[in-house]
């Protein structure tokens, strides 16, 4: 059956039992474009029907929206299936001064936590019932009441140097005589992305750990608006250079979704070997972390000879060593020419090899497998619940990954396997890693034997007014870039949910119960960004 | 173990020449806009898809501020469009003002031990990414007497990435404070110059020059290995630095 045809059957089929099951409570309507249903909800039905939506549908919240509106705020929750089943959009209004719903004790309750914590910093919107709202983005030096991303709020107004008063102190959850705290960060380590982590302990164990993100909170959300599509790439290929192809890839999508274009089968084409070619570097370099972490020097250096490698190859094909500047909308801004492409094929093909032979060695390497075994372990309904993504989520038993759910650019006409481990630690992760690596160069080889010929962009002729969402699988996870532009083709509200807001967010559930000198390794295992997730 | 040993053997030398011999080798540095000579309407025509402003009229030509390019390329010449010529280079670093050019170069003691304290002040991930690639050992800073050190107290010089985030106004200043004399701080990457995409607003800086004093720029989105080593050359004076933007472009808006 072809892909329409299911796509459209499945629409019906989800339309047809959200109608019987919640008939006069909610309103839906079919979007055929992009297979989804949006689901106009009132404020009293929200925490029932996301309940049944995440629980018993089995949807992953993909992000939550927040638009202030001349009435007060528009909530839009959009949910994505484990299967072909269509995307839902829910959409929620409140009233200027009245509290929203909060989501964070359902069942799938922990995924929406920290949404609603950044909603309550950035918005200013209240969350009814929710345990622990404020100095979440913004810390507790930042004045109360001022919200950076209400319409009244100034992008140039910078508040001035603060400090945070001498009688604050950190939270804290033990409280046993003896039990103390180590700060750690936020600048730590060699080369670490600052960040800061509270170890609790009563002794030699760690017993829990308190994260504190968002330093490097630099309000692109903000910024962007009123910029052109133009001007709003370049924020998106930059606010995390290390992932940067897949996240302006990402609002490419959502761009051309809005507009109506459809890339060339080339650019689509090119599009996915530029985004494995990210993929197998990003993944390299997770590599070379865990062998640096359990100071393991040849094959650390040994790893970081394949990720210099690859960042030469990216740099010598196209141009740019992280990919700035590869797509555009429309399309892409680089061709492969045919000694190029048979040379990055037989390149990455290479560098798939020597991390074969890389694990080979690592698996008979006792001394490293025994700081990675049973290390920070999230068990797969952690997992579920916090809505992890990506190589994380695989790792811990959940089957996830866009490339296969709602399949973009030529994914559709690759084979690939999308590996799964069990056991959700620090090994398995490692596992995780070395195989998607190995099928992002086998990607690589397939598209690039068979490249299309033709155009590298589409037409543009002109922009719309709409919004869309753009969803792609980045080196660590599931990306989702909701994009609203107005007429002109400026942009009025830009919502990231990188695939590291997650997966911070379930950080904590592997670093619990340790031994202090395992800290380093649990960090390393996750091969987080804390410039994506702060944005 | 003999494994590793054998593996490392095998694996033979891949240290760069440089600083000794230049390193041209595809793939070590994105390059850069050249400033060149172009016909009126081309000269306009670069000056404006710059989003940056990195690139202004000078004359009948066309000047660059490097420090402030984000190697967008979208005023790079295509086979088909007129453009600016593109360089493969990476000696880019340069002292930030006359200030730190009259400032003595940390030399005698400090040239061949130069301890490293980086500090990530909002950097997107690539500057670090590309600052961490100075320990592998295609580029080995060892062997040139460059160490990274954990804490800022041993620190001869600060390498700071990120157009400083608000949050991390505090910590750097306070970094910078830790650190004994003589100490220097080198801006790597646009951001850190300029505040390259960023900056300034109300949650970046726009520079680590608006917080604390800086000595050396490396410009470069992100700086390849390359042009952070030579930036690290140029703070001990074992290498000369570029020549700076020219004064009409960095009094610009």
């Amino acid at each position: 059956m072809n892909d329409v045809a299911e796509d459209s059957r499945q629409l019906d089929d989800a339309a047809e039992l959200l109608w019987s099951r919640w008939k006069g409570r909610i309103l839906v309507k079919r979007n055929e474009q992009v297979a989804s249903l949006k689901v106009e909800c009132g404020k009293e039905d929200l925490r029932e029907f996301c309940d049944w939506v995440s629980e018993e549908r089995d949807y992953a919240l993909a992000t939550e929206v927040v638009e202030e509106t001349p009435a007060g705020f528009l909530l839009t929750y959009i949910f994505y299936a484990q299967s072909r089943e269509p995307w839902i959009f829910v959409e929620t209004r409140i009233a200027a001064g009245e509290a929203a719903p909060s989501l964070v004790d359902l069942a799938r309750g922990p995924s929406f936590d920290w949404h609603e914590r950044e909603a309550e910093d950035l918005f200013g919107l209240r969350f009814e019932g929710h345990p622990r709202l404020g100095e979440f983005v913004l810390h507790e030096d930042w004045p109360e009441g001022v919200n950076p991303m209400r319409r009244s709020f100034s992008a140039r107004a910078w508040r001035g140097e603060r400090e945070s008063s001498a009688s604050w102190r950190p939270p804290r959850a033990l409280l046993e005589p003896g039990s103390f705290a180590m700060p750690i960060g936020p600048i730590f380590s060699d080369f670490a992305e600052s960040s800061h982590f509270l170890l609790e302990t009563v002794g030699e164990d760690v017993v829990r750990t308190i994260p504190r993100f968002f330093y490097k909170y630099r309000g692109v959300e903000k910024i962007v608006e009123g910029q052109t599509i133009d001007r709003a790439l370049l924020l998106a290929e930059r606010f995390s250079g290390a992932s940067a192809f897949a996240h302006g890839f990402a609002f490419c999508q959502a761009v051309e979704s809005i507009c109506e274009i459809e890339p060339p089968p080339r650019a689509k084409a090119l599009r996915v070997v530029f985004a494995e070619l990210e993929r197998l570097r990003r993944h390299a370099a997770s590599i070379t972390g865990i062998c640096n972490s359990t100071a393991l020097a040849v094959a650390t250096s040994q790893a970081s000879l394949i990720e210099e490698e690859l960042l030469r190859l990216t740099g010598e094909t196209v141009r740019h060593r992280y990919l700035f500047g590869a797509i555009a909308p429309g399309g892409v801004a680089c061709d492969l020419d045919d000694a190029q492409a048979r040379r990055l094929g037989a390149c990455v093909k290479e560098a798939s090899d020597r991390l074969g032979e890389l694990h080979r060695l690592l698996r008979y390497s006792s001394s490293f497998l025994d700081r990675l075994e049973e290390v920070g372990v999230v068990s797969p309904e952690a997992a579920l619940a916090y809505g992890l993504v990506g190589p994380i989520a695989r790792a811990s038993g959940l089957e996830r990954d866009i490339r296969k759910l709602r399949p973009y650019a030529a994914y559709g006409s690759v084979d690939f396997v999308a590996p799964v481990e069990q056991e959700g630690d620090g090994y398995a992760r490692l596992r995780i890693f070395f195989r998607e690596a190995e099928q992002s160069a086998l990607i690589i080889g397939q598209v690039l034997s068979n490249l299309p010929t033709g155009h590298l962009t589409a037409k543009f002729a002109r922009t719309r007014a709409g919004a869309a969402l753009g969803a792609v699988e980045a080196p660590s996870g599931a990306a989702f870039h909701w994009v609203r532009l107005t007429e002109d083709g400026a942009v009025a509200r830009w919502r990231i949910t990188p695939p590291s807001f997650p997966n911070w967010h379930g950080f904590h559930l592997a670093a619990e119960k340790f031994a202090f000198q395992d800290f380093p390794i649990i960090l390393a295992s996750f091969g987080l960004s804390n410039a994506e997730c702060d944005r | 173990m003999t494994n590793w040993v054998l593996r490392g053997l095998r694996t033979g030398i891949k240290t760069t020449r440089y600083p000794g011999t230049e390193d041209l080798t595809p793939g070590v540095t994105p390059g850069r806009p050249l400033a060149a000579a172009l016909p009126e309407q081309e000269a306009t025509a670069v000056v404006e898809v710059c989003p940056t402003r990195a690139i202004a009229r000078d004359g009948a030509a066309v000047a660059i501020d490097l420090g402030k390019c984000v190697h967008c390329y979208r005023c790079a010449a295509g086979e088909t469009e007129a453009g600016l010529p593109w360089k493969q280079d990476y000696e880019w670093a340069a002292y930030s003002n006359e200030t730190a050019t009259a400032r003595r170069a940390l030399e005698g003691a400090f040239g061949r031990s130069l301890h490293i304290r980086f500090v990530d002040a909002g950097a997107c991930g690539a500057c670090m990414s590309e600052a961490r690639q100075l320990n592998n050992p295609y580029y080995n800073m060892h062997r040139l007497g460059f160490f990274i050190t954990p804490t800022p107290r041993n620190a001869d010089a600060l390498l700071v990435a990120g157009p400083v985030s608000d949050a991390m106004r505090l910590p750097l200043r306070r970094v910078y404070e830790a650190m004994p004399t003589p100490k220097r701080v080198i801006a790597i990457g646009a951001c850190a110059i300029s505040g390259g995409v960023f900056g300034p607003s109300f949650s970046s800086a726009g520079g680590v020059g608006e917080v604390i004093p800086v000595d050396v720029t490396v410009p470069g989105c992100p700086p390849p290995p390359l042009a952070i080593l030579h930036g690290l050359l140029v703070l001990v004076a074992r290498k000369p630095p570029a020549a700076r933007a020219p004064q009409a472009l960095r009094s610009g808006p």
